[in-house]
């Protein structure tokens, strides 16, 4: 196959690009610039697309012998990204970058133009093992990103290489260093590429401003508080709520929902956070839509967050029953759904959460 | 592999090599004072006269440097220093807004840190600047003028500039006037002295000499401020040892290319015309962007003769260079930075182009070694490259 890999200049992505050409296929590795202003050196272990990171890129692409390019992406990446995950925090709700990015860059616009300019698969450095169009959850459960990967259509998927989905991360390292990239110690990136300082607050104050309203009492109705916008608050934040008055039963409380239209964020007790039923829209089902209630396994966040479940395709949407309660779902999320299996579990779907209960 | 980048760099002259790999192995520092040292600076001294020679200078005009680069910020900033330094009003730099980076950051970096006032000369729809352009910005206030830098030959379009009348209007209000000569020599007829520029840069590596090596061209009158501080080994304006075997490669190139002008000029506009006719009648939405070529300016083309620069509407000048280079065909999608991240190009934004057009373009540079083979491949390649790329360029309605 003539295989384009995306290589952002870090270790996994770059064995992946080994890994493609071991394969046989015929690879040429792409950095996708994603800020119109790089910066020139990389800072620790966040943000990305520095200079430093295409020059990584770069070397490993001679050390593996492939053709190397920088592919500026900079203005896509600002409207489908960036300004998306600016919107959404705006509007009340903790939208997923990478997922987004996912969806949109590395498998719409960059697989677009790969399937276009004769290439059959975009090849990335994910964990999550992909075999006939199935994809599951990568061997190592510690690294698995088949969750910021299961919006992917049918399509995509067909289009996609996971080479690194086989493998512990800790071996990838080795395999690196054996392959003499020098990329091999190069911290792991943390935290969203575009906010190097790691201040997501800052961030979204810096392009939203202030836009006051209160922190309400969910079961009194009482005002608590003032904020500066319900773009500082997530559901299920407990810190950094800046109430003065303790609840009068002395448990701490927590952020249950936001309303941006009034700018209301509503808080309470912990156990007003679980929630045993989701409602998502935009589904992907990625062997098509079930005809009936499906059991399953339900993954609400990144990392964590699995409970077992029953899922029903109703309307263009998905109704996700928890057999048990969850707590802290964030809307703007997605719920990957998981047939649980020994070979690794399954991806059925995913969906951007829009209402709990 | 068909080359057709010589405007990023052009192969070595094989007798600039053999000149230059002799020269390796023969010691001598040009400034010691014994033997070794008087052949090597009578080595220097030699080159610097041929040189001088090639390009109607006086031998003490030849400021050798590290290249391009460095020539053109040691004009545009040791004019201005040395010019503001005799008379503080001087804070006005008029450049136009096509120049290479290497003067554009230069003047920037002025207006940033030394507090010039810029003033950027507007170029016609061909990457021209005119004249009366020139003599207006003059003449609303000809004692704020530290200098002039308009570049001989654009790099990207290949537009020639009337470089000798601006010079004339620049010295009618007493001005220097710096041209950046890098893309001219060898390809069009330069001659220092009668080109009335005060400062000219050129560099070894565009005409058949080495990497890192090249000539500032400073008339006798004219006083620069250092960059480099040290031994003063040049005209006291350039310090640091000469690097002789860099300077008789330079030197022989130099000789080279200029003897071979006017044979090299014709030979390089037809093989140029039939890769862009050839291009036209296969792509025939195509734009040929920059001056036609048709007309003379101080005796040469108006146009580079090795410079054909086409605008491909729909496509993505980095899917096109993609394209050819897995055919093995080498071109540029015009300036290229660190990152390797291709920006719209500021030369056709200047000349009044889209930023979709200024993406979606490819610079073909030929050279001393392009035969009509490699016009023959790209005419092969094109059709189907660009409709390649064109169905890349249009985006799909994103999924989901």
């Amino acid at each position: 196959m003539k295989v384009l890999a995306a290589m952002s200049g870090g270790v996994d992505s770059s064995v992946a690009a080994a890994r493609a050409v071991d394969a046989g296929h015929e690879v040429v590795g792409v950095h996708l610039a994603l800020s119109a202003q790089p910066g020139t050196l990389r800072t620790g272990a966040r943000g990305c697309c520095t200079k430093e990171d295409a020059a990584d890129a770069r070397r490993v692409a001679d050390v593996i012998d492939i053709p190397f390019y920088v592919w500026d992406f900079a203005q896509q990446f600002t409207a489908d990204v960036v300004d998306d995950f600016v919107a959404e925090y705006a509007a009340g709700r903790t939208p997923n970058p990478c997922l987004r990015c996912n969806e949109r860059i590395k498998f719409t616009a960059l697989l677009d133009r790969a399937c276009a300019l004769g290439f059959d698969a975009v090849c990335t450095g994910h964990y999550a093992r992909l075999c006939n169009g199935v994809l599951r959850r990568a061997m190592d459960a510690g690294k698995d990103q088949s969750y910021v990967l299961a919006g992917l259509t049918a399509d995509q998927l067909a289009h996609a290489l996971f080479p690194l989905g086989d493998t512990a991360k800790a071996e990838i390292r080795v395999e690196a260093t054996r392959r003499g990239l020098a990329v091999a110690d190069k911290p792991d990136s943390h935290d969203i590429c575009f906010i190097p300082s790691g201040d997501t607050r800052a961030f979204l104050a810096d392009r939203l401003g202030s836009r006051p309203g209160e922190l309400v009492d969910e079961e009194t109705g009482e005002v608590l508080g003032h904020h500066h916008g319900v773009h500082g608050f997530t559901v299920g934040q407990r810190r950094g709520l800046g109430l003065q008055k303790p609840a009068p039963d002395g448990r701490p409380r927590f952020v249950l929902g936001l309303q941006a239209g009034t700018g209301t964020v509503r808080v309470g007790p912990a156990q007003r956070l679980d929630i045993g039923m989701i409602e998502a829209d935009r589904p992907v089902w990625t062997a098509g839509a079930p005809d009936g209630p499906v059991a399953c396994v339900a993954q609400v966040r990144a990392h964590g967050g699995c409970v077992s479940a029953v899922a029903e395709a109703v309307n263009g949407r998905m109704l996700v029953r928890l057999r048990e309660p969850l707590r802290g779902v964030a809307l703007g999320q997605a719920v990957a759904l998981y047939r649980p299996d020994a070979d690794g579990d399954v991806v059925l779907g995913s969906a951007t959460i829009t209402a709990t209960r | 592999m068909t080359y057709l980048d010589h405007a990023a760099t052009t192969p070595m002259l094989p007798e600039a090599v053999a000149a230059m790999s002799q020269a390796l192995s023969t010691l001598g520092n040009a400034s010691s004072l014994h033997g070794s040292g008087r052949r090597a600076r009578r080595t220097v001294e030699e080159c610097r006269e041929s040189i001088a020679e090639a390009l109607g200078a006086r031998p003490s005009e030849v400021v050798f440097t590290g290249g391009g680069t460095e020539g053109d910020n040691l004009a545009v900033k040791g004019l201005f220093w040395q010019r503001r330094a005799a008379d503080p009003r001087r804070t006005r730099v008029l450049a136009s807004t096509i120049e290479h980076h290497a003067v554009l950051d230069a003047v920037s970096w002025l207006a940033d840190h030394e507090g010039a006032e810029v003033e950027w000369l507007r170029v016609d729809g061909y990457g021209r600047v005119h004249p009366e352009t020139l003599r207006a910005a003059l003449a609303r206030d000809p004692n704020s003028v530290a200098l002039v830098t308009v570049m001989w030959a654009n790099n990207e379009v290949g537009t020639v500039a009337p470089v000798r009348e601006l010079a004339e209007v620049a010295a009618g209000y007493g001005v220097p006037l710096h041209t950046d000569a890098v893309q001219a020599v060898g390809q069009l007829p330069v001659h220092f002295g009668r080109s009335g520029t005060a400062a000219l840069t050129l560099t070894g590596h565009k005409l058949g000499g080495p990497y890192g090596a090249g000539v500032l061209l400073l008339g006798r009158e004219v006083a620069a401020t250092p960059l480099l501080h040290g031994g003063g080994q040049e005209r006291d304006v350039r310090s640091g040892t000469l690097d002789v075997p860099a300077i008789v490669g330079l030197a022989t190139a130099i000789r080279h290319a200029v003897a071979s002008q006017l044979r090299s000029t014709i030979r390089l506009g037809r093989l140029r015309d039939e890769l862009v006719d050839g291009i036209l009648a296969k792509v025939p939405d195509a734009v040929f962007n920059g001056d036609p070529g048709d007309s003379v300016i101080d005796g040469g083309p108006s146009r580079l003769p090795s410079n054909a620069h086409v605008t491909f509407p729909g496509c993505e000048g980095d899917s096109l260079l993609m394209l050819l280079d897995a055919r093995g065909i080498e071109c540029s999608t015009g300036a290229a930075c660190t990152a390797g991240v291709a920006q719209p190009s500021h030369v056709l934004l200047a000349m009044g182009a889209a930023p979709a057009a200024a993406r979606g373009s490819l610079r073909f540079s030929l050279g001393r070694t392009s035969m009509a083979a490699d016009v023959a491949d790209v005419l092969d390649a094109i059709e189907p490259v660009v409709s390649r790329a064109r169905g890349a360029g249009i985006r799909r309605v994103a999924a989901s």
